[in-house]
């Protein structure tokens, strides 16, 4: 009888390759074709990587035929976690880096000798490494990996797809690889939160496709009769992100072996796109999608329902529509016409409370245990960076209004203001995320030490709270220093001066962004600790949940 | 107990288990978050009607307040030139040596030029205008190419080695480059230099740069030492140094030449914004 299963494996694996050679000889094209040395560069970077997903899959193959290994009992799913621990790895490697020089660059400002005076150190070419690395690097990883791992449980059914989930997280952190170098190398289209060229730009939309189908037909499969909430946070995250990145990267190249391209859109249209895409980049990628992290790792970990069903599908949609109209904010009072920032302040403040209602599901889904949030650090690193996001959300549409934007734009206030929500709500949610997965991942009964989780907890908060309040300050003295007038009508500053006032806060900002790298290393210390197998120094303190399922002790009932 | 109830809170919920724990309550939307989105939509809506907010097929909504952002600047920039018309009338008719006799039209010069010089100039003089090695202090009296309001004038609106056709230009020559002077030489007249404000530590080598001195450098510097402003030759003889009064420095000077340069700001700025910066200058403290 024919095994049709390994039959359909080998087949997939024979495409796998395929596809691959077709990517190596792409690579190689470029290597040897292209003037540009970073361009060559980086093809030489696809074809390495394809080289080794050959080898790879063929090793895997001689193993064991591709096919996935044979089922503990007949209702038990085979779940495909390899590559969310891949996407769990390259996060915090990611996050580390992204945070390091995150704070290079924040010490850049307090001295600008730090910039060494050498292109690849200087701050316009870090800037960009720090916010892709942070935002694209480390989050896109554990949405990445959180994605996959939420839509087989939620779904009870195995990722689809033989090596297209390897193939999304691999080609996505050559992607990484690929915009980050370029970046250093001075290759850059220029575009904020959009910087990668042309050729990434277009490498990246072919795993982002990959990812749409993968998590779709698992959607497809799944044996749930309900979506849980978490994937259709997920979904249009994963949706709106591919429209956003295509349509505000759509760019002409000057050749094909060159980096340079010219976009599409010309003035003040292409800067309405750009904070189109750069808002709903915020709003996609760093709300709904961790909203989904929000909505599956809250209610696992402290073991209570989600507070309201009616609250997350009205919450949804709402946010979601409203989104996608608030762009227009960022450019007040520029050349942008004036209907669009009406429209653009209008929405974002209807856009409010919508948002609130991530916030207030995830933080009353702790009705009945809140005791967890004494116990848990975990817990407590969740519920804190909901409470950050519920901060940050309300600040958002107060900056947004166009007589406080008229004091807040372009001052530090903004940096504040994303940093609250980054380092708070974004960066701690995922902290909690991995917590949560590692365990659970690697099959271990528990993290190795749940006190080291305490000091990170502590110690990350006490720096995002030096990093806010002090870019609260030095942002809004900048900006009421750069609108003040003596009583002639002239200005009372001038802008070295506005510098030299903020000379402390910058360092009070650099001193919080390292207590934050701290805080990431111990952290990446006890995960470390944890997946090597090392025996857990305070499994009696952590909860039950804290081991992988199958190690789980039942409930008391 | 039914199955569809929260054991702990009594509550209902959607019946849904995922990943053989997760519910979900089905709990009614939090009130006061409701009213809250409401009001905030109304006012969105109100908001909406009172300004230019929906774009039309040829033209967009005006609003009912008829506000216009631009029209809404206009009107301030035109305030604010109108409040500021008749002092700059005034400085525009007063000769720039008899602005000063004037306490409000000095007032008003001196604010507008700090303003000015605190984003152009500050970069390279300081804040404070205290300068820089290499870049004067603007508070002494110790003037390179003159400190009455025309020279300081004439500085601002021509600039000094600028690219201006009548830029301020004079070059040190380059004695030890062009091997005009040998290093004892060089050595002997930078000793000398530092004697004529008594910093000199070798009063044989000084005496034997005064030879030199007498030589090489009396045309531009004059025999005091005590410089010449039409050549923008420095004064040596006083204990402001521009490049430094170690002897390295000196030595560095005699060898190498010196050319600080200083940009025309004539085209860049208009003439009364310079008029107005000169004052400013002149105000400073060191003004002849």
């Amino acid at each position: 009888m024919p095994d049709t299963r390994a039959e359909k494996a080998t087949f997939g694996s024979l495409m796998a390759i395929i596809f691959a050679i077709a990517m190596a000889f792409v690579g190689i094209s470029i290597g040897v074709g292209s003037p540009s040395g970073g361009m060559s560069f980086h093809g030489w970077c696809l074809a390495a990587t394809a080289a080794a997903s050959i080898y790879f899959i063929l090793s895997h193959m001689a193993q064991d035929d591709g096919a996935p290994s044979p089922l503990s009992s007949s209702d038990a799913v085979n779940y495909h976690d390899a590559p969310i621990r891949f996407a769990t790895i390259a996060a915090i490697f990611w996050g580390i880096a992204g945070f390091v020089v995150g704070d290079i660059i924040a010490w850049q400002l307090a001295f600008p000798a730090l910039n060494f005076d050498l292109p690849w150190t200087s701050f316009g070419r870090l800037r960009p490494l720090h916010t892709s690395a942070v935002i694209f690097a480390f989050g896109g990883n554990v949405l990445i990996g959180t994605s996959f791992y939420v839509v087989q449980r939620t779904c009870k059914a195995r990722l689809a797809g033989l090596w297209s989930p390897w193939f999304v997280v691999v080609g996505y952190n050559l992607f990484i690889l690929i915009a980050g170098t370029g970046y250093l190398l001075g290759i850059t289209d220029g575009k904020e939160y959009a910087e990668p060229v042309w050729y990434a730009d277009l490498f990246l939309t072919m795993v982002w496709v990959v990812y749409l189908l993968v998590f779709l037909a698992t959607l497809w499969k799944r044996k749930e009769p309900h979506i849980y909430v978490a994937n259709w946070f997920y979904l249009s995250f994963i949706v709106t992100v591919a429209m956003l990145h295509v349509v505000n990267n759509l760019a002409v190249p000057v050749s094909i072996w060159e980096p340079k391209s010219y976009i599409v859109f010309a003035g003040v249209q292409d800067a309405m796109t750009q904070w189109w895409y750069g808002h709903n980049a915020v709003g996609f990628f760093l709300t709904a999608g961790f909203l989904g992290i929000m909505y599956y790792f809250i209610p696992k970990r402290v073991e209570r329902p989600v507070y309201s069903y009616r609250l997350s599908i009205v919450h949804f949609w709402s946010l979601i529509f409203l989104y996608i109209w608030a762009g227009p904010h960022h450019l007040h009072y520029t050349a942008l016409p004036e209907w669009t920032q009406t429209l653009g302040m209008a929405f974002s403040i209807m856009l409010w409370k919508p948002s609130w209602g991530g916030m207030i599901n995830g933080l009353m889904t702790l009705s009945g245990a809140w005791d967890k949030l004494r116990t848990d650090p975990v817990v407590r690193l969740l519920v804190v960076s909901v409470a950050f996001y519920g901060m940050s959300t309300f600040e958002g549409p107060v900056m947004s209004i166009k007589a406080v934007n008229s004091l807040s734009h372009y001052t530090d206030w903004t940096i504040g203001h994303v940093h609250s929500g980054a380092l708070g709500w974004v960066a701690m949610v995922s902290f909690g995320a991995i917590y949560c997965l590692v365990p659970w991942l690697w099959k271990r009964k528990a993290l190795y030490s749940i006190r080291l989780v305490e000091w990170h907890f502590w110690v990350s908060t006490i720096g995002i709270l030096l990093y806010i309040t002090s870019m609260w300050v030095s942002g809004i003295m900048q900006g009421l220093m750069w609108r003040a007038y003596d009583k002639l009508g002239f200005l009372s500053y001038s802008f070295v001066e506005t510098v030299e006032a903020m000379h402390p806060y910058y360092i009070i900002r650099a001193t919080g962004g390292l207590l934050f790298i701290l805080g990431s290393l111990i952290m990446a210390y006890n995960i470390w600790r944890t997946i090597r197998g090392d025996e857990s120094r305070d499994a009696a303190e952590q909860p039950r949940v804290a081991a992988a399922p199958e190690l789980r002790l039942n409930p008391a009932e | 107990m039914s199955k569809d109830v929260d054991e702990v809170t009594g509550i209902e919920t959607t019946g849904h288990v995922w990943d053989d724990d997760l519910r979900e309550l089905n709990k009614p939307l939090p009130k006061w978050w409701l009213y809250t989105w409401i009001a905030t939509i109304i006012w969105g809506i109100g908001y909406m009607i009172a300004y230019p907010a929906w774009p039309m097929v040829n033209d967009y909504t005006k609003g009912l307040l008829g506000y216009s952002q631009r029209a809404a600047v206009t009107q301030q920039i035109e305030d604010g030139k109108k409040a500021q018309s008749k002092m700059w009338s005034g400085l525009e008719t007063t000769p720039l040596n008899a602005v000063a006799a004037n306490p409000d039209l000095l007032r008003f010069a001196t604010a507008s030029g700090r303003t000015v010089f605190g984003e152009n100039c500050a970069p390279c003089h300081g804040r404070g205008a205290q300068g820089f090695k290499g870049y004067p202090n603007l508070n002494d009296d110790d003037w390179i190419w003159g400190g009455s309001f025309e020279s300081i004038q004439k500085t601002i609106r021509h600039g000094i080695r600028s690219d201006h056709e009548e830029t301020r230009n004079n070059a040190m020559p380059r004695f030890g480059i062009d091997e005009a002077l040998d290093k004892k030489q060089i050595s002997d007249v930078s000793e000398y230099v530092l004697s004529l404000s008594g910093l000199s530590k070798d009063a044989a080598a000084s005496g034997r740069g005064k030879t030199v001195f007498a030589e090489q450098c009396v045309s531009c510097h004059g025999e005091d030492g005590k410089g010449n402003q039409e050549l923008g030759a420095p004064n040596l003889a006083d204990s402001v140094w521009l490049f430094g009064s170690e002897k390295a420095d000196v030595v560095q000077s005699v060898h190498t030449g010196r050319g600080g340069k200083m940009p025309a700001w004539e085209g860049r700025l208009d003439p009364l914004t310079i008029k107005a910066l000169t004052v400013y200058v002149h105000s400073l403290g060191g003004g002849q």
